[in-house]
């Protein structure tokens, strides 16, 4: 199909896009991977489309004080094959590596990812694992929002409407990380996780699954049975039998089996990251 | 708009209105019809061009967003009546049947080759993932993709990791 029509402005600036946005009926235009599919198949029809390709500034990763911050525009390729990202990110290098393909992670950027807040996303449930902080600007101002926070339901953000996603803050952990999905069309579970093990003790834990509710969940109850405690399988059982969701029942997948597989992956996912 | 960009070499520009996807502007406003536009959302592939070096799904991308940008498609590859060597192999591996997904395929294994000049069997099929074959099966587009490896492969696998494209189907979200 083909988009309706709609204006179109290419943002010269940060505050130019923010004053644009407090108009009636408008959408951010980032990468344009999720946004471009909607507008081509009516799904969104806003009035005016605010293009930030041209936002150089909002294009960046640097280290701040135990963060590692990424502009809202930083292309998904870019932080995928990033140095910094690699060593001081490692969870977000490896769940992007499962966000599309290259073409879509060429131009995909992480702001986007954050802002479409897809329940089953990568970048969103690694948010909400690492408890990223995320920077919004509007006519008001700039706020911090916590991920857990930010994210509301299935494509539901605390983005009030004419604010525009600038940044994103995540602290940098220690331990090994694993990311394990079911990637299949009805039923995309996800999780991610990264265990810091000290002579065989699982000294910190960060666990979060999506695609098991309508945002992504951190698994706090099974990172507190691990913490403290050896790495055994039986310990690992014990505490991924600590997870509780209520997924969604649908023709693809009824919610008991959606349970058993996030249950499946998040065991999959600390066994994998405390044997590497 | 006017939207003025390069494409093969070229400098071109044409009028139309913001809506436009790449995809129709560089088929119907300028006539690379080697472009090919299967689903319009992203899922298949076949639309897919380089951008500034980086491929894209032509239909992802509004053509006021290509302004000043450069862009290759299919029509720029074989050059004075030459084709490419990956051009070359695809026609001997018969990596093509009805050829609606090739100039697609033939953009993503350039880019695959450009950055990874010695893929693995698995390597190569997870690149190739988001770009949809209703005809060959896949396996002689694997064939293509390998026969174009510089210096040519010895025919001996490398150990390689799984990448997650290889298993998972094109999905969106
Ligand atoms: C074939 C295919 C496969 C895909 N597979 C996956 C996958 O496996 N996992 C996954 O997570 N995603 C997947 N995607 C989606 C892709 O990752 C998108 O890039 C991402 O969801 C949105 O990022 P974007 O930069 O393209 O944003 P856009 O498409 O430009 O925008 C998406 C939404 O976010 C809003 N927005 C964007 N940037 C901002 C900002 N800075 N401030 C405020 N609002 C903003 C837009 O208005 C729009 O509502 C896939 C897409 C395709 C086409
Ligand atoms: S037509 Fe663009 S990906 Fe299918
Ligand atoms: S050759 Fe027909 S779709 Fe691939």
């Amino acid at each position: 199909m083909k988009a309706a029509a709609f204006e179109y402005l290419r943002a010269a600036s940060c505050d130019e896009a923010v004053a644009a946005l407090a108009g009636e009926d408008t959408a951010v235009l980032a990468g344009g991977q999720s946004l471009v599919p909607l507008l081509n198949m009516r799904l969104a029809r806003p009035r005016l489309v605010v293009d930030i390709n041209r936002l150089a500034d909002l294009s960046y990763l640097r280290r701040d004080n135990g963060n590692v911050v990424i502009g809202a525009l930083t292309r998904h390729r870019a932080a995928e094959t990033s140095a910094m990202v690699a060593t001081d990110l490692p969870l977000l290098a490896a769940a992007l590596r499962y966000v599309g393909h290259v073409s879509t992670r060429n131009r995909g950027t992480v702001g986007g990812s954050l802002a479409h807040a897809d329940p089953s996303a990568e970048l969103p449930t690694v948010a909400v694992a690492l408890d990223a902080s995320i920077r919004v600007q509007g006519s008001h101002g700039v706020r911090d929002i916590a991920a857990p926070d930010f994210f509301v339901g299935p494509h539901e953000t605390a983005l009030a409407p004419g604010e525009l996603l600038v940044s994103v803050s995540f602290p940098v952990v220690p331990g090994a990380v694993s990311v394990q999905e079911l990637p299949f069309r009805g039923c995309d579970l996800v999780v991610v996780a990264a265990v810091a093990v000290e002579d065989g003790i699982c000294a910190q834990a960060r666990i979060a699954v999506g695609g098991a509710g309508p945002t992504p969940i951190r698994a706090s109850a099974v990172e507190e049975a691990l913490i403290g405690r050896p790495v055994t399988d039986a310990v690992i059982a014990a505490a991924v039998a600590e997870f509780t969701c209520d997924p969604p029942d649908s023709l693809h997948a009824p919610a008991s089996y959606r349970r058993e597989m996030a249950s499946v992956l998040t065991r999959r996912a600390i066994g994998t990251a405390v044997h590497t | 708009m006017k939207v003025s960009l390069t494409v093969n070499g070229e400098e071109v520009s044409a009028s139309c209105e913001p809506r436009r996807t790449l995809a129709d502007f560089l088929r119907h406003d300028l006539g690379y019809t080697g472009v090919h536009v299967g689903c319009e959302h992203g899922a298949c592939g076949s639309c897919t061009v380089s951008v500034d070096g980086a491929t894209a799904r032509s239909c992802c991308m509004l053509a006021v967003q290509a302004e000043g940008c450069t862009v290759t498609t299919i029509e720029g590859l074989a050059s004075s009546g030459e084709l490419d060597p990956l051009q070359e192999s695809f026609r001997e591996h018969h990596g093509l049947q009805c050829g609606f997904c090739t100039p697609g395929m033939l953009a993503t294994a350039h880019e695959l080759l450009r950055d990874n000049p010695d893929p693995t069997d698995s390597e190569i099929r997870a690149a190739i993932s988001g770009n949809l074959c209703r005809c060959t099966g896949y396996q002689f587009i694997v064939d293509a993709i390998k026969g174009a490896i510089r210096p040519p492969h010895d025919g001996q696998q490398r150990d390689g990791v799984v990448e997650p494209g290889a298993a998972a189907s094109s999905r969106r979200k």
